[in-house]
């Protein structure tokens, strides 16, 4: 129907300005997510199917295939994987169970060293275990005449790396658990065995699913513990390297770059799937489950956890008592020589800093980015359609991208020549935009997760008052989801501190991040430097997450007359 | 022209017509709610007269603007929500000055203003507060002052008082009604509740399936109601097949009663009966439309008794009768007896042919 009278109002004052803003500003995120994800993803892919002189072509494909040892790489990639997945998921089922589910003391203290291989770099866990279980190592012995330089090498790291990525799924499937199940099990008087099969694994089973993925995906993708530990073991992560850096064979790099994008793609594909299945059957009146004291559960679990406490405490124990022996295994003396030595020659104070200015910039622009598109996603309405849905796929889509992945796509679309934006190759910014993009979907989450958990009419109510949203996202929606945004800065920071794999392709000699410079520094064989280098970066990684701690406890004291019952 | 008119207002979703068609005019001042069951369209019509949902064909005029393609802030409204939507990072004070702020009025008559704010509603002295430390009721009342603090011409309520306790209700809404006979505000409430409605309007639009089904003042409704919907809908009732029998008698069933508009012979004609309209007579007493009925069910609610009894109108349904207490005077009524009731020729209320 025809509205008359309309025609004599301009179309301008159909709306306020502010209110006319969220779709634009929407649309340029949205532009912003497609030149520094999609783009280099297709630069990737147009790589591929292009031969040497730009025209379409198979043959990189072809070649590749007709390559030795590329087939051997495919395989080993994938059941190192499956044998990674089959070890770290059950292992951090048990420790997420000890947690949630059995009457532990010090529960905060077994879940904060469980998680405590984030701090660092993945390479942590590899160095050390050339130190436990290498041709020096002490515990040498244990693998017999297996060499830890290879495939045990590489599962037991990927194992300490991906440990903590599953126990964090885990505890949070355990931790949601319905009392009232429980209950009726125990009304049944189902035995203790009944329960956990017929209860606990179904209600959690979700989170296993998950969990499993997410270790799947992490070891396919995995491209330092390889590269340290793995000796002569081929593996697609390390063939991309060695393509790339080692032969600036960019084409044969973007078609092993696609091979490892498509099994991690697809195990979050299906992880989406799964998950969006689950939330169906969340139920709004599930009673949270307490645990009774119970020792036949308690004491054997309180061991379990005790136990892998001790291995992961261990490993990263070795790393920093590796960067203070003098030299491993001839001389033991404790002293500060690597740190001063890789402070002074080793570039390791450059490396360090250059690291600290990385996560702190991807942090300082990653957290209002993500938090701002989040919000116009949410709260905000205008915009063509379909933007909304396409913002949200690209802001899903990075957790599919290993960082290798992105490297290359970077490398191959921000390199070209005739790319405008091409000032920005090997500058600090790309490292950080790389950042951001690379962890952008876990930040993502958890500025949705934060925002759909507040009023939905809260911007109603403020148009209804003639108040911009813009100011009630100020005033408002901002200090209520506060915590949550602490949350994304801390994450932000902490994995570009620790992350290899998108940067390895990105730095230029005065940009080495910290992380890529302990790969140098074992490459050249200077483990001790390399070492002291880690523990700088666990060290910076834990001060961090301390502040954060810290400054969330204040908030909540402050806070404490209207945040009740939010934590 | 009227304060507020909407005029072939559709809405749909998809396939799905939550609107269907809407006229109504609003009258100034006037307190109208819109009543319905759930999933009826009533808060999807309330959210188009916000501009909070915009409407796919017709048109709102407020006030003699054409208001039907704004944006919410251009439009002049007040709204309180069924969650209220207070700001919990905000004292009470800045919650009920919320609107102010923005149009940099004098931080003096701001708190002024907030103060008068609580006192109209009740809560002087709570500006420091915070909602989290405030009762449901509490907290209702400052997003009502909230939401009247800006001083709009219209003030809309999506059921304001469902997520209250049934005590509080009832207080808070004799005051919102208070408040607002106060202000003169136009006001559009959105309730399922049709006692709610009954005692707050001064019109109710009762909704059925996206489409309006009766408009009318609460006694117009309940005693006249336009259809076998409304009838069903807003209090008990029972409905009784009749057929003509000259022209001021029907009959039902086994029945011939005395009825007050004209009929003629053969007609078939349904009218519709309040429980409390049916009368208890004396057991010998002969009285005009009386007849003798059983005692199926006696419930005792208190201040009235529900007696279904079996009489015979014809397709056996049973009806309900309500007895007020004080009417019984003590009298019990037992399963099985028999009693002599009467439906009143007034109160035998013909109703329109199904639609
Ligand atoms: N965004 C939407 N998309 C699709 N259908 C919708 C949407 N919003 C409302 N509906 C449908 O429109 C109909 C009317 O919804 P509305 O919220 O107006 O009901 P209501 O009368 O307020 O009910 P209640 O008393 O439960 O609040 C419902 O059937 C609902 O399912
Ligand atoms: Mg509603």
């Amino acid at each position: 129907m025809k509205v008359a009278g309309l025609s004599t109002l301009p179309p301008g004052r159909r709306a306020t300005v502010s209110e006319r803003l969220g779709g634009p500003l929407l649309l340029l995120a949205a532009v912003a997510l497609a030149i520094f994800l999609l783009l280099p993803l297709g630069a990737l892919l147009l790589g591929a199917v292009r031969d040497d002189a730009g025209a379409f072509s198979l043959a990189r494909f072809a070649e590749f295939a007709a390559t030795p040892g590329m087939a051997t790489a495919v395989w080993n990639t994938l059941w190192v994987a499956v044998v990674v997945t089959a070890i770290t998921v059950p292992l951090a089922f048990v420790y997420a169970y000890a947690i949630e589910r059995a009457c532990l003391p010090l529960r905060g203290l077994w879940r904060i060293v469980g998680l405590s291989a984030l701090l660092g770099p993945s390479l942590v866990g590899a160095i050390a275990f050339i130190q436990w279980f290498g041709t020096q190592g002490v515990l040498k012995a244990w693998l017999g005449e297996t060499s830890v330089y290879g495939p045990v090498g590489i599962v037991m790291a990927t194992v300490y790396a991906s440990f903590p990525h599953a126990l964090m799924i885990l505890v949070v499937a355990l931790a949601t658990a319905d009392g009232r199940l429980y209950e009726a099990a125990d009304a049944l008087s189902a035995s203790r065995w009944r329960k956990f099969v017929t209860v606990t694994l179904p209600g959690a089973r979700y989170g296993l699913i998950s969990a499993a993925l997410v270790v799947f995906a992490y070891s396919v993708s995995e491209f330092g513990i390889p590269k340290v530990i793995g000796g002569n073991f081929p593996v697609l992560a390390v063939e991309i390297y060695v393509q790339v850096v080692g032969q600036h064979n960019f084409g044969r790099g973007a078609v092993v770059a696609l091979l490892l994008l498509l099994p991690v793609l697809l195990a979050f594909a299906i992880d989406w799937w799964v998950q969006r299945r689950q939330q169906a059957g969340l139920s709004a009146r599930a009673v949270p489950y307490r645990p009774r004291p119970d020792w036949r559960r308690d004491l054997p679990l309180l061991f379990y956890c005790l136990l892998l406490a001790m291995a992961m405490l261990g490993i990263l124990g070795m790393a920093a008592y590796t960067s203070l022996v003098r030299f491993w295994p001839y001389n033991l003396e404790l002293s500060l020589d690597h740190y001063i030595y890789g402070l002074a020659e080793a570039g390791v104070l450059d490396a360090w800093l250059n690291s600290l200015r990385i996560a702190g910039l991807t942090a300082l622009f990653g957290t209002p980015f993500v938090f701002f598109t989040a919000w116009l996603l949410e709260k905000g309405q205008g915009g063509p359609t379909g933007l909304r849905p396409l913002v949200r796929a690209l802001a899903a889509l990075p957790m599919g991208v290993p960082g290798l992945v992105l490297g290359i796509g970077y490398i191959l679309f921000f390199n070209a020549p005739d790319n405008p934006l091409n000032g920005l190759y090997q500058t600090l910014a790309i490292m950080v935009i790389a950042n951001i993009v690379h962890y952008y979907t876990a930040c993502h989450l958890t500025a949705l997760t934060a925002l759909k958990g507040i009023d939905r009419e809260f911007e109603a109510v403020s148009a209804s008052l003639k108040v911009s949203p813009f100011v009630t996202l100020w005033r408002v929606t901002l200090p209520v989801c506060l915590p949550a945004v602490l949350e994304i800065a801390r994450y932000l920071f902490i994995n570009a501190m620790t992350t290899v794999s998108a940067l390895v392709f990105l730095y230029s000699p005065t940009t080495l991040p910290a992380s890529v410079a302990i790969l140098n520094l074992d490459e050249a064989g200077e483990l001790g430097p390399a070492a002291a280098m880690a523990t700088l970066i666990v060290l910076t990684s834990t001060a961090i997450s301390l502040l954060y701690s810290f400054v969330t406890h204040l908030l909540f004291r402050r806070h404490q007359a209207w945040r009740q019952g939010q934590r | 022209m009227a304060h507020l008119e909407i005029t072939q207002l559709t809405k749909r979703y998809g396939a799905f017509v939550a609107l269907e068609r809407i006229e109504l005019a609003v009258e100034r001042g006037e307190f109208l709610v819109l009543l319905g069951p759930s999933g009826c369209g009533k808060t999807t019509l309330l959210r188009a007269i916000a501009g909070l949902e915009r409407q796919d064909e017709g048109r709102i005029v407020h006030a003699g603007r054409d208001i039907s393609q704004l944006s919410p802030a251009l439009r002049d409204y007040g709204i309180v929500f069924q969650s209220y939507a207070l700001f919990p990072n905000l004292s009470v004070a800045d919650n009920v000055a919320y609107g102010l702020n923005s149009r940099r009025a004098d931080r003096r008559l701001v708190r002024k203003r907030v103060e008068e704010m609580l006192e109209l509603v009740g809560l002087p002295g709570s500006q420091p507060k915070f909602p989290a430390q405030l009762s449901g009721g509490q907290q209702q009342r400052v997003a009502l002052a909230r939401a009247l603090a800006t001083s709009p011409d219209l003030l809309l309520l999506d059921e304001p008082l469902s997520a209250l306790d049934a005590i509080e209700r009832v207080r808070l809404r004799s005051e919102i009604r208070s408040l607002q006979n106060r202000l003169g505000v136009t006001t559009i409430m959105v309730t399922h509740d049709q006692e709610e409605a009954l005692a707050m309007a001064d019109r109710i639009v009762v909704m059925r399936g996206g489409r309006i089904q009766q408009i009318g003042g609460p006694q117009e409704i309940y005693r006249a109601p336009g259809n076998d919907f409304v009838a069903d809908f807003i209090g008990r009732g029972n409905l009784l097949d009749a057929t003509g029998a000259g022209p001021q008698h029907v009959r039902v069933g086994d029945l011939l009663l005395r009825c007050a508009g004209p009929t003629s012979e053969g007609h078939r004609q349904r009218f519709y009966v309040r429980p409390e309209d049916i009368r208890l007579h004396g057991t010998l007493d002969q009285g005009e439309n009386s007849f003798y009925a059983h005692v199926l069910k006696c419930e005792f609610l208190g201040a009235y008794s529900l007696v279904t009894l079996q009489a015979p109108t014809g397709d056996g349904r049973p009806l309900v009768a309500q007895f007020s207490s004080n009417y019984l005077c003590g009298r019990e009524i037992h399963p099985g007896a028999t009693l002599r009731v009467g439906i009143p020729a007034e109160h035998l209320r013909p109703l329109p042919e199904a639609a």
